[in-house]
């Protein structure tokens, strides 16, 4: 359904406009000035921004839609269950946003091909490993904030509050001088181990670090048994 | 179809409760099907007719009850009720953005039917129901017409034993529900076919049976002529007459005591009226009471008609009864 929709291919390019637009000025920055960072670990501080209209694009259809139109119905009365159904949409929609960030990698092969020196391999895969392992759970949250409305729009809005307040929140949260307080100190424990930019930069250090990993698998988790039972509950009460 | 000794029914559903939030969507509908069978769903909006076909399909959680399909019961195996049906909603959701092939494609995939025979079957549904015109086409672009039939091609896709269809006529022009016509009684003795519609002529020409529902009761089942006889218990007759209406009943009772004016229509420029006549009795009545009304001078007679009671009476007589039976424990 991904793959017929007009809706995809807008998103896509303009993700990918996004992020040559990125791409371009980052390289602008560069021959102006030497940087300590290469240019990879640069590039992939910016994913919060087309993660954050990215992610609710793509998924703010997936059971939203299906719903609206009724064919929800239709496609839970073929031999395929609920579980199915949500695991099928968390894959597709993964996968596809995958396939657009796996097109970024042309950007680091023009620049490349253009001068080798800019290219370190390290925190270039390492920033992919990211893109990979933390985009499980983002995209999952996107269901999950699909599943919770028949309306495309409020789905694409609480899906873009869930990554925002995850993304951005968190490290907000972690600087508040509340949680300074001795009293707070496992919230600002448990904060800080959320903090999706320090894994970021872990990660392009090539630093794995099972915890973090951790994280976001087991986020991905609760947010697909989530949109599942929010599934199974509207159906009982339709 | 191993056990042909006794093949349990198409469908069977017995003491079959929902409700919404305590509200009775369904109460206590118990009915059998019989496989080849097509049935006709009838009942005003709201009566809980979808709401019936959803629990069939296992797609809604009954309150309480027990619906067999084909021997399998729907609670308790759910994947194995999902084989054996073909299901049309309401309102036959369509993806828009997608060709018919390839939805029709798409469905097989679902459905499990193998990818060998899948090819072959799409160009004989796609045969069957009239589609072959518009395979390319993207289904959001299509007219009612043909959306409708590809609901009911993606219905009998997979050849499952039950078909069940919520309205499969809705919003068709005359000619389009010809066509649908003609498809669901191509079905008959290969599938079971459970349809719901308003459009009670519809439903008479298809139907082998027919079950009335109101206020999720059934209040009749039957065939149409046996629904006639039950429902309306009476034998009406259409007169045009002229002459002293007055002294028409003493008459008439004279004829056959329960014969009565139920209605009396305006008098023409001739003097002529249509009086509408029924009697509980089952006798035919016409000659006697044409012999009788000739004979005297008090009246002329222009034209006598038994009337043949359509199942829009039938259904409207039905469905009157329930809302009586249901409207006088509430008054007391």
């Amino acid at each position: 359904m991904l793959l017929v929709s007009p809706s995809t291919y807008i998103a896509a390019v303009l993700f990918l406009s996004v992020m040559g637009f990125f791409f371009t000025s980052m390289l602008d920055y560069y021959s102006t000035a030497a940087q300590e960072t290469t240019p990879a670990v640069f590039f992939f501080q910016y994913f919060c921004v087309p993660v954050l209209f990215m992610v609710p694009l793509l998924t703010m259809k997936s059971i939203a839609e299906e719903r609206r139109l009724g064919t929800l119905e239709t496609l839970l009365t073929t031999p395929v269950s609920t579980v199915e159904v949500v695991l099928g949409k968390f894959f597709a929609a993964y996968f596809l946003y995958m396939a657009l960030w796996a097109c970024t990698g042309g950007l680091f092969y023009i620049l490349y091909r253009f001068d080798a020196r800019f290219i370190d391999i390290g925190p270039l895969v390492g920033g992919y490993i990211f893109i990979a392992i933390s985009g499980l759970m983002f995209v999952a949250i996107g269901i999950f904030a699909s599943s919770l409305s028949r309306n495309q729009a409020v789905a694409g809005i609480i899906s873009f509050t869930l990554l925002f307040g995850l993304i951005v929140g968190l490290s907000v949260l972690a600087n508040v001088t509340l949680l300074q307080n001795e009293v707070m100190k496992p919230v600002k424990t448990a904060v800080g181990y959320a903090q999706v930019f320090h894994h970021l930069a872990d990660f392009s250090h090539g630093v794995v670090d099972t915890r973090q990993v951790l994280f976001y698998v087991s986020g991905t988790v609760l947010a697909l048994i989530f949109s599942i039972f929010t599934v199974e509950v509207k159906l009982l009460h339709s | 179809m191993s056990d042909e000794v006794t093949p349990p029914p198409a469908i069977e559903v017995q003491n079959l409760v929902k409700s919404y939030a305590g509200v009775p969507a369904v109460s206590d509908v118990s009915f059998t099907v019989q496989r080849g069978e097509i049935i006709g769903f009838l009942g005003p909006n709201g009566a809980g007719k979808s709401t019936t076909m959803r629990i069939l399909t296992g797609f809604l959680p009954a309150t309480s009850g027990v619906v067999n399909l084909c021997g399998v019961p729907v609670a308790t195996e759910p994947d194995a009720i999902k084989h054996l049906i073909g299901y049309m909603p309401e309102n036959n959701p369509l993806p828009e953005d997608m060709r018919v092939s390839e939805y029709l494609h798409y469905r097989g995939r679902l459905k499990e039917i193998p990818r060998r025979k899948l090819n072959d079957r799409l160009e004989e549904v796609l045969e069957l129901c009239d589609l072959k015109r518009v395979r390319h086409r993207i289904i959001g672009k299509l007219s009612k017409g043909f959306r409708q039939r590809v609901g009911i091609a993606e219905a009998v896709l997979a050849e499952p034993p039950v078909i069940i269809m919520d309205e499969p006529t809705i919003g068709l022009d005359p000619h389009q529900i010809l066509i649908v016509r003609d498809l669901i009684a191509s079905l008959r003795g290969r599938m079971t076919v459970l349809i719901s519609s308003h459009i009670l002529p519809e439903i008479e020409v298809t139907c082998d049976r027919v079950i009335i529902i109101n206020q999720g009761r059934i209040v009749a089942t039957g065939t149409p002529n046996e629904l006639r006889r039950e429902i309306l218990g009476h034998t009406a007759y259409q007169l045009e007459i002229a002459g002293e209406i007055a002294a028409l009943s003493a008459l008439l009772s004279q004829i056959e005591p329960t014969l009565v004016i139920t209605k009396q229509g305006e008098t023409d420029a001739g003097g002529f009226r249509t009086l509408h006549l029924t009697t509980e009795s089952d006798e035919p009545l016409g000659e006697e009471l044409l012999r009788v009304l000739t004979n005297d001078s008090r009246f002329r007679l222009r034209g006598l008609a038994r009337e043949r009671p359509t199942l829009e009476d039938v259904f409207l007589a039905a469905t009157r009864r329930t809302w009586e039976m249901v409207d006088t424990p509430s008054k007391s």
